[in-house]
């Protein structure tokens, strides 16, 4: 089996200040993948220089395309990279209201992104996004109403059904459950691991919540001033750290 | 089935003087097909940790772990997931599981992992969760408000719906009431009779004795070690 992402030497400075340096790694189809570290670890630099949103000062990012096989998405036209990000991958930002857009209709948000990649017919798309509104636990008679209206719960897994309406196959999460409380994190959570699940999804979940990644993630990669400290197996590296600064995160978790 | 050759383990604690630990040295077993071992010793002695180094969530410093084929010291994490969906069960004490979930889903989920239909899962996942005495009103809800033995039984429940042929058993019949005890112990025949490799802690000494075909003292491993 090929990875459907490989990432290579990414490395982003901020002038003379190390954003990133030299991350490495292979994910494969349906692999979830954490990133942990404190703030200012480079956690969220990696994960956007990844997904196209900043530009790395180096390295590769080798993405398993559908028709062309593993092609550098750092390298590639600003066309090419936009469609892929409206068809095989999704970002879902931690604050809902910058993935969504607010002054349009819940509806409208997730029809969007299929009218993106050339759905036209209004009643498919229509009972489409009805039917994602539902998978995301919105009550089909909120299609109409703006996220503006929505607790921050809701626009969360708004935005989580205009990202995968297109059936991506690749998803960036930054923070996703942040800021939510904790009985809204566990639904999230239990919807994200349902669609990891069932639609053979690959994700890189990037937080500073242990509890998130051991429930959703199978990798852990953890970073500390820009370098990646430690990766491997979520469970190994959460209850057998080897690194010094891994051992200090999993320590100072409170015990509930 | 499940072979260790020469295993070590050190713990090194960086933020406490980075005091290294050796835990233990040259650990060299087997367990056959159909076989089950119990591992004993006073606690603290290294049961546990030597049943988490052979699941892969405690990193081994030197030696080989295999299981069925493959050695879970140098595999990617990748080939340690597959292993652990398709090959290596863990009954632990513990049950962990996403809030909200329902028991049946809890329980159904390993079977979902191999590309089991939700409906055979489903099935089996009632038959188990019956077996273990979980009264039927209570598998529409998530086990997190559960009383301790009955996550314990939903664990059980979960860590035996997929056939695996090789699986560790971390004291599983604690804390559970006679009946629910022999439940346990029957499906730990079973899967033996079906082949699997086990390996058990077992501090009720009627239950070990019943199932367990060999004991090995860990105790034993820690002796090249300076206490």
């Amino acid at each position: 089996m090929s990875p459907l992402l490989s990432v290579q030497n990414i490395t982003k400075y901020y002038g003379s200040h190390i954003g990133c340096k030299d991350v490495s790694f292979d994910l494969y189809p349906g692999e979830v993948m954490g990133i942990v570290g404190e703030s200012g670890s480079g956690k969220s630099t990696l994960l956007n220089c990844m997904a196209g949103h900043l530009d790395p000062d180096a390295g590769e990012v080798l993405f398993d395309t559908r028709t062309d096989g593993p092609r550098d998405t750092i390298t590639m036209s600003e066309p090419e990279r936009r469609m892929l990000s409206r068809t095989d991958w999704a970002f879902v930002h931690q604050h809902a209201r910058d993935g969504l857009r607010m002054g349009v209709s819940a509806g409208g948000n997730v029809g969007e992104r299929l009218m993106a990649v050339g759905a036209r017919n209004y009643g498919d798309i229509r009972t489409k996004a009805t039917d994602w509104l539902e998978r995301v636990e919105i009550d089909a008679d909120r299609v109409d109403d703006r996220p503006i209206t929505f607790s921050g719960g809701m626009q969360q897994r708004l935005q989580i059904a205009r990202n995968l309406v297109t059936g991506p196959r690749l998803v960036f999460m930054d923070e996703p459950t942040g800021g939510l409380d904790v009985s809204v994190q566990a639904r999230l959570l239990d919807l994200l691991r349902g669609l990891v699940r069932d639609m053979g999804l690959s994700a890189i979940i990037v937080t500073h919540d242990l509890a998130v990644v051991r429930l959703l993630a199978d990798r852990l990669m953890v970073m500390k001033d820009g370098h990646v400290v430690e990766a491997g197996l979520t469970d190994q590296v959460l209850d057998d750290p080897q690194h010094a600064y891994s051992q200090l995160l999993v320590s100072s978790v409170l015990q509930v | 089935m499940i072979e260790l050759n020469n295993v070590s383990k050190t713990f090194t604690l960086h933020n406490q003087g980075s005091a290294v630990i050796e835990v233990m040295t040259n650990v060299s077993m087997s367990v056959a097909k159909g076989e089950c071992v119990a591992l004993t010793g006073a606690s603290g002695a290294g049961k546990s940790t030597l049943m988490r180094m052979i699941y892969g969530n405690y990193l081994t410093q030197s030696g080989e772990i295999i299981i069925g084929g493959t050695d879970i010291v140098q595999s990617e994490p990748r080939e340690v997931i597959t292993l652990r969906r398709e090959i290596l069960g863990y009954v632990s004490q513990f049950l962990r599981v996403v809030p909200r979930v329902s028991t049946l889903d809890v329980v159904a989920e390993p079977l979902r992992a191999v590309g089991v239909s939700a409906e055979a899962a489903q099935a089996r996942a009632e038959e188990l969760l019956a077996k273990l005495n979980i009264p039927q009103r209570l598998w529409s809800l998530s086990p997190t408000t559960f009383s301790g033995g009955e996550q314990q039984r939903v664990n059980i429940a979960r860590g035996f719906a997929h056939t695996y042929p090789a699986m560790l058993l971390d004291e599983p019949t604690a804390s559970l009431d006679a009946a629910n005890r022999e439940v346990v112990l029957s499906l730990i025949e079973d899967a033996k009779e079906r082949g699997a490799a086990i390996i058990g802690i077992f501090h009720d000494e009627a239950a070990r004795d019943s199932v367990c075909d060999r004991e090995i003292n860990v105790a034993r491993f820690a002796q090249g070690v300076a206490a």
